[in-house]
């Protein structure tokens, strides 16, 4: 009942609400355009690099650096039998990450986020502050554990130090936390009497899983496949610390061959492989937009 | 089948879901567990499937205690409020997934879901994705995915709380119709006391994860046995009134500042035995507008002012103030009561009822 308060007249003198809204857009898109614009010369660059002799700037240049002197010789390593092997290797990595953290993810997080076991909160803690270790922490452990593995008779050649699987083994380890952690949203969602009726019905708690609850998140499985892939389809640091030479090299690994301390690089063909190692990712990332996105609103919620 | 529970209580870190339920359910009888939200009776649903595990007490089946006894072993169908039909199956994969869990060759399959999808009118949708049903027509396969395996006992958890109001009286029939016509012993939860009350053979009442009462519908209603049964079985809810009962010249009589109303020999003399405050309850429907062709008795009429009055259709819902005491009644609606009218109201006191303000027990049916 106080009265002794008077608001100001809203608005007063200054511009209209949608008039400053209008002008606030404005100032949104500047300041997004300004902050990418780097970002976008850097691409421009890269790929007029990939097709020309030499580059001034963004300007394409032949030898003496005159405009012009457009050629495709960077795109020669093509046809060389090491880039593919390199790309297999990748595509072995980010295969079997994908593989291998899906299942344990999809199986974890769900034991996480529906069961109770002694020690799941320290898990879940434990998992988290896991996540937040940078790799490069744990390289030299990692380096005695691939050792020892290698000394395994038999596996040992699969998954040891220098192998394609030790690699996978250890980026499938460095990225389950994150795995985990986004299928637990996901099935911290469902409802429980899904589960409930199944259970009734006369389905095991393995065949609810596997019957009733994967099927519902198919789509955060679908999306973090996909991030999985990216993360193992660009993995540099594990890959050139565990490998030697260019047999198990993948692509990040391969490319980073090519800048020889000892001779003059050719930073175009570093670009041309810059760009050959992007493009399936650009041709997966066009046709899954809308899933990439969805694996931040799934993960968010519920957790 | 006979079900029984004794003293089944469920309790977490120090909550309690179920505080000591006892309470029998006889073959082929459909039982609503009623009360509002929190009370504790999914809980005790939940424990009686078999998906909650008990902290105390014990649940029979037929004599045989099944505490241990897995869900999908306890012969059990279920209906959910959310219906948890699989969204990823069709309405024939929803309702054949029990058939299937038990290996049972496809014909057979084919047939049984065919039979029970005729049952329930849906037998030509089940080709259908569940996402292209309407909300009736999920609850159906809901309903048909809990018969097909041929229960011993049929949960239901609020079933008809996500239908409209319109659907909820044919799908409350419906499921009724199809108990009784099978047979088969039933428990319904719910916290809508109209459905309770129409559907139910006995209805238990909980309150705080406590079994307040357990009777035919009838009972509850005119013998309803504590302050908690009485407030919330009825609609619109019965009136209470703080009031003491005296004897006076060979009449009972409970008064208040605002209230002197005679009350029969017989209720009377039971309350009068309780000394001091308590309180008086009169179902809205008990209490009438006097009319000038019979005047009524001395001692059954209050005179008040009505306040509000909400036409329900065939009747009004007035609310009446009498000396600042506010009751409802319901009021034919051709004597088109309006606010401000004076009103003398005729207590039908020989359904008048009485509890102790301390125990919120009855002091008649004790």
């Amino acid at each position: 009942m106080t009265t002794t308060e008077t608001a100001p007249p809203r608005h007063a003198g200054g511009p209209l609400p949608k008039v400053r809204e209008k002008m606030g857009r404005r100032f949104a898109y500047a300041f997004l355009i300004l902050s990418i614009l780097p970002i976008l010369v850097g691409y421009t660059w890269l790929v007029v690099a990939t097709i020309s002799t030499r580059t001034r700037g963004l300007l394409p240049t032949d030898v003496e650096g005159n405009l012009g002197g457009f050629t495709l010789s960077n795109w020669d390593f093509v046809f060389e039998g090491a880039i593919w092997s390199a790309m297999l290797n990748s595509l072995l990595i980010a295969v079997a990450m994908v593989i291998g953290v899906g299942i344990a993810s999809t199986a974890g997080g769900y034991a996480l986020s529906r069961m109770k076991f002694a020690g799941r909160k320290a898990f879940l803690t434990g998992t988290l502050v896991l996540h937040a270790f940078k790799a490069e922490m744990l390289l030299i452990a990692i380096f005695f554990v691939l050792r020892f593995l290698g000394d395994i008779p038999i596996i040992g050649d699969y998954i040891g130090f220098n192998t394609v699987g030790g690699v996978a083994l250890v980026m499938v380890a460095l990225e389950l936390p994150l795995g985990i952690w986004l299928m637990k949203g996901f099935f911290d969602n469902l409802s429980w009497d899904m589960e409930r009726a199944a259970l009734i019905d006369g389905a095991s708690r393995f065949r609810v899983w596997w019957q009733i609850m994967v099927p519902q998140v198919r789509p955060g499985i679908a999306a973090l496949s996909l991030f999985t892939f990216i993360a193992g389809w660009n993995a540099y640091l594990v890959p050139f610390t565990f490998t030697i030479g260019t047999k198990v090299a993948n692509m990040p690994v391969f490319l980073n061959q090519l800048m020889s301390d000892t001779a003059p690089t050719n930073w175009n063909l570093v670009a041309a492989v810059g760009l050959f190692q992007m493009i399936p990712l650009i041709i997966f990332f066009i046709f899954t937009q809308e899933l990439l996105l969805n694996i931040y609103a799934g993960g968010s919620k519920g957790t | 089948m006979r079900v029984e529970l004794d003293n089944l209580s469920k309790a977490w870190d120090g909550v309690i879901g179920a505080d000591r339920i006892t309470l029998d359910i006889a073959d082929g009888e459909l039982v609503a567990f009623l009360g509002p939200s929190g009370c504790g009776k999914t809980t005790t649903l939940l424990m009686v499937a078999g998906i909650y595990q008990p902290t105390g007490g014990t649940i029979s089946f037929d004599g045989q205690v099944v505490n241990l006894v897995a869900p999908k072993d306890r012969g059990i169908g279920m209906v959910f409020q959310s219906y948890a039909l699989y969204p990823h199956m069709t309405v024939f994969g929803n309702i054949s997934y029990p058939l299937r869990l038990q290996k049972l060759n496809k014909g057979d399959i084919k047939q049984k879901v065919q039979a029970v999808a005729d049952m329930m009118g849906i037998g030509d949708l089940l080709d259908r994705k569940i996402a292209q049903l309407s909300g009736g027509q999920q609850q159906r396969v809901a309903l048909g995915r809990a018969l097909v395996k041929e229960p011993q006992l049929l949960l239901f958890d609020e079933p008809l709380s996500n239908l409209d109001a319109r659907l909820r009286l044919t799908m409350r029939g419906e499921i009724k119709r199809i108990q009784e016509d099978l047979g088969i012993t039933s428990i319904y939860v719910t916290h809508d006391q109209v459905e309770a009350m129409t559907m139910a053979d006995r209805i238990a009442v909980m309150s705080k994860g406590v079994l307040q009462a357990y009777d035919v519908p009838e009972a509850l209603y005119d013998r309803p046995k504590t302050l908690f049964v009485a407030a919330f079985v009825g609609n619109p809810p019965m009136n209470f009134f703080d009031v003491e009962v005296m004897r006076d010249n060979g009449d009972f009589r409970a008064k208040s500042e605002a209230i002197d109303l005679v009350v029969p020999h017989d209720r009377g003399e039971k309350a009068a035995a309780a000394d001091g405050k308590l309180i008086m309850g009169m179902r809205p429907e008990d209490v009438n507008l006097a009319d000038d062709a019979s005047p009524p008795a001395e001692g059954l009429t209050l005179i008040g002012e009505a306040v509000v009055v909400e036409p329900l259709g065939r009747e009004d819902l007035v609310g009446v103030s009498i000396n600042d005491v506010e009751m409802r009644v319901l009021v034919d609606k051709t004597r088109g009561v309006r606010v401000g009218d004076t009103v003398t109201l005729v207590f039908n006191t020989s359904r008048i009822q009485f509890f102790d303000p301390e125990t919120e027990a009855s002091l008649l049916w004790a």
